[in-house]
């Protein structure tokens, strides 16, 4: 079992937390003017990285806060630990393919990409 | 049914007594060639399975099957082998028991033994919400043609003695659903028989050949970069489950799955004394016994994303735990082996079977925790999407404008502990 660092109070047992999927997609600034496919979009489509991933883990058996981590999808490794409201590390290098949409996930609301292209 | 559906047996078995020799040959293993009509990235069941019945069907020989490690290794070498086609809603249901029947013919097909035993399984209710559920499910899958009949927990006693009916227990069994034609196959002995049948019919399946990179010309793919060298190609098929969206990435198509470690385990070798599958989402396990003897177990995925083939091992105690609350006696079986794959989740636990924006690439992905059983199906229906370049009815509703246009297929609850 691995050991995560929560951000408020330290190293503790995977089991005491819960995986919270892609971190930093904001609910989009204005919903009203999204077309079905950028709703699309938001709701169901996230990045599935090979490699490192920001990521959203809550410590319910602690502190049963929120908090971001940087994660290595192949080696399980965390290589960052963040309170939410601070932004994403830059200095881990982030790697993989699919990794050039997680600090362009935030245009996920405005852009109008189409499934795919 | 094979002998070891046989509840009880008196007499002691030598394990794998009752395994098939293996042949001398199974497959060649030729150099790529320089262009193929058709590529398919993955040597899952899956794409061997589409290669098969792009031969039989449609008469396509000119196939390569790309895979980046050895034949079939992937989540066809770890997967618990269930069959079935009790799911909800009618586009499940024509698909899978598609698939069923085909399995039903598959050893002759193949002239290969899969050892395909069709012993029943009991998906458990444990509480009314999930006993209406069931009930529902029941009704749906009769509508649909496919054998499926609710069992009280009396009944559930008699189909399969082990199994905990008591009251004295967290969750009692409150009745089950019952398909009678659901079972289990040889996994490695059907990607083997698919792989020897392609191979004779002069498909190539090279190994240890990974794609990492397609050649793009507008909105057509001209060919794929691999680590053996660029191959030409008329129609790419993606076949390549829980690594999917690395290949999706590459062609700048966004795909809604992620993929997670999911974990399965097996006791050792013991008599036989589990003469069906079982399966309950609320305790959370599912277990068969496996031809040679083991018990074979599974349950939910890791809750995080992870590409690793491995995962945490308070899973496997979980697993393990409910196991034990079902199946008394099998507190006394030994955890021989732990595994994982890694698998291709959906928003609504249904796959994506679906052109793409490029007019020559076919997707297959997104079976997440219960493709074996679709291997014949999907292959059937993926072949002639690819073949007609249009999608076979069975295929429509699973193609990835789904989840813009809302019609989504919720197939959460027949997923059961995710198989
Ligand atoms: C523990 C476990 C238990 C399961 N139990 C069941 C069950 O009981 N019943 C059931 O129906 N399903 C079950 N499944 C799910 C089932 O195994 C999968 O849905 C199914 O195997 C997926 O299709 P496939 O066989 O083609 O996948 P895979 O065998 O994973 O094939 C995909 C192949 O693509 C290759 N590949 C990937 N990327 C590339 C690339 N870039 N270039 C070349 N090749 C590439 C991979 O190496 C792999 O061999 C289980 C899965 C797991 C992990
Ligand atoms: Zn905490």
């Amino acid at each position: 079992m691995q050991l995560i660092e929560c951000p408020w109070c330290g190293p503790r047992e995977e089991v005491e937390f819960s995986y919270g999927g892609q971190a930093h997609v904001p609910y989009p600034e204005s919903p009203a003017e999204l077309d079905d496919e950028q709703w699309a979009h938001y709701v169901f489509f996230r990045d599935n990285t090979r490699g490192t991933l920001a990521e959203r883990w809550n410590h319910g058996a602690g502190c049963r806060r929120w908090f971001n981590a940087m994660r290595d999808t192949v080696s399980y490794r965390f290589s960052a630990v963040y309170r939410t409201a601070e932004p994403m590390p830059a200095s881990v290098p982030l790697t993989g393919a699919g990794s050039s949409s997680a600090s362009a996930t935030t245009s996920t609301t405005t852009s109008t990409t189409t499934t795919g292209r | 049914m094979s002998p070891t559906t046989t509840p009880r047996s008196t007499t002691p078995r030598t394990p794998g007594a009752d395994l098939p020799e293996h042949p001398d040959s199974l497959w060649r293993n030729p150099e790529p060639k320089k262009a193929y009509d058709v590529v398919i990235v993955g040597g899952g069941g899956h794409g061997l399975a589409t290669a098969h019945y792009l031969v039989k069907n449609h008469g396509i020989t000119n196939v390569a099957v790309l895979e980046k490690g050895w034949l079939a290794g992937g989540n066809m070498a770890r997967n618990t082998t269930l069959i079935r086609s009790n799911y909800l809603w009618d586009a499940s249901a024509a698909i899978y028991e598609h698939s069923l029947k085909l399995w039903e013919g598959l050893e002759e097909d193949l002239g290969y033994p899969i050892l395909f035993s069709q012993r029943g399984v009991l998906n458990l209710a444990h509480t009314l919400q999930d006993v209406r559920d069931s009930v529902r499910r029941v009704e749906a899958n009769k509508l649909n043609g496919i054998d499926a009949e609710w069992v009280d927990a009396e009944e559930v006693a008699k189909i399969c003695p082990i199994v905990n009916t008591s009251s004295d227990i967290r969750y009692p069994v409150m009745g089950a659903t019952y398909q009678p034609r659901a079972g289990i196959a040889k996994h490695d002995y059907v990607g083997w028989g698919f792989a020897r049948r392609i191979s004779d019919a002069g498909v190539d399946i090279i190994q240890g050949c990974e794609v990492t990179g397609f050649v793009r010309d507008g909105d057509r793919v001209t060919g794929v970069r691999t680590t053996r060298g660029d191959i030409a190609c008329g129609t790419v098929a993606l076949a390549a489950a829980g690594s999917t969206s690395v290949l999706t990435d590459m062609l700048d198509v966004r795909v809604p799955i992620q993929s997670h470690p999911l974990q399965a385990l097996v006791s050792e070798l013991l008599e036989p004394v589990h003469p069906t599958i079982v399966m309950s989402n609320q305790v959370h396990v599912y277990v068969s016994q496996a031809h040679k003897g083991e018990l074979v177990m599974g349950a939910g995925v890791d809750s995080y994303n992870g590409y690793g083939q491995r995962g945490a091992f308070h899973v496997i105690e979980r697993q393990m735990a409910a196991a034990v609350e079902l199946f008394p006696v099998f507190a006394r079986a030994h955890l021989l082996r732990t595994w994982a794959g890694v698998v291709d989740t959906t928003p609504d636990a249904s796959p994506i079977i679906s052109r793409t924006p490029y007019e020559n690439v076919y997707l297959n992905c997104g079976w997440g925790t219960g493709g074996f059983k679709a291997t014949p199906g999907l292959g059937w229906v993926f072949a002639d999407t690819i073949a007609n370049g249009e999608p076979h009815p069975y295929a429509a509703p699973f193609s990835l404008d789904r989840f813009t246009t809302g019609a989504l297929v919720d197939e959460h609850g027949a997923a059961a502990v995710a198989h």
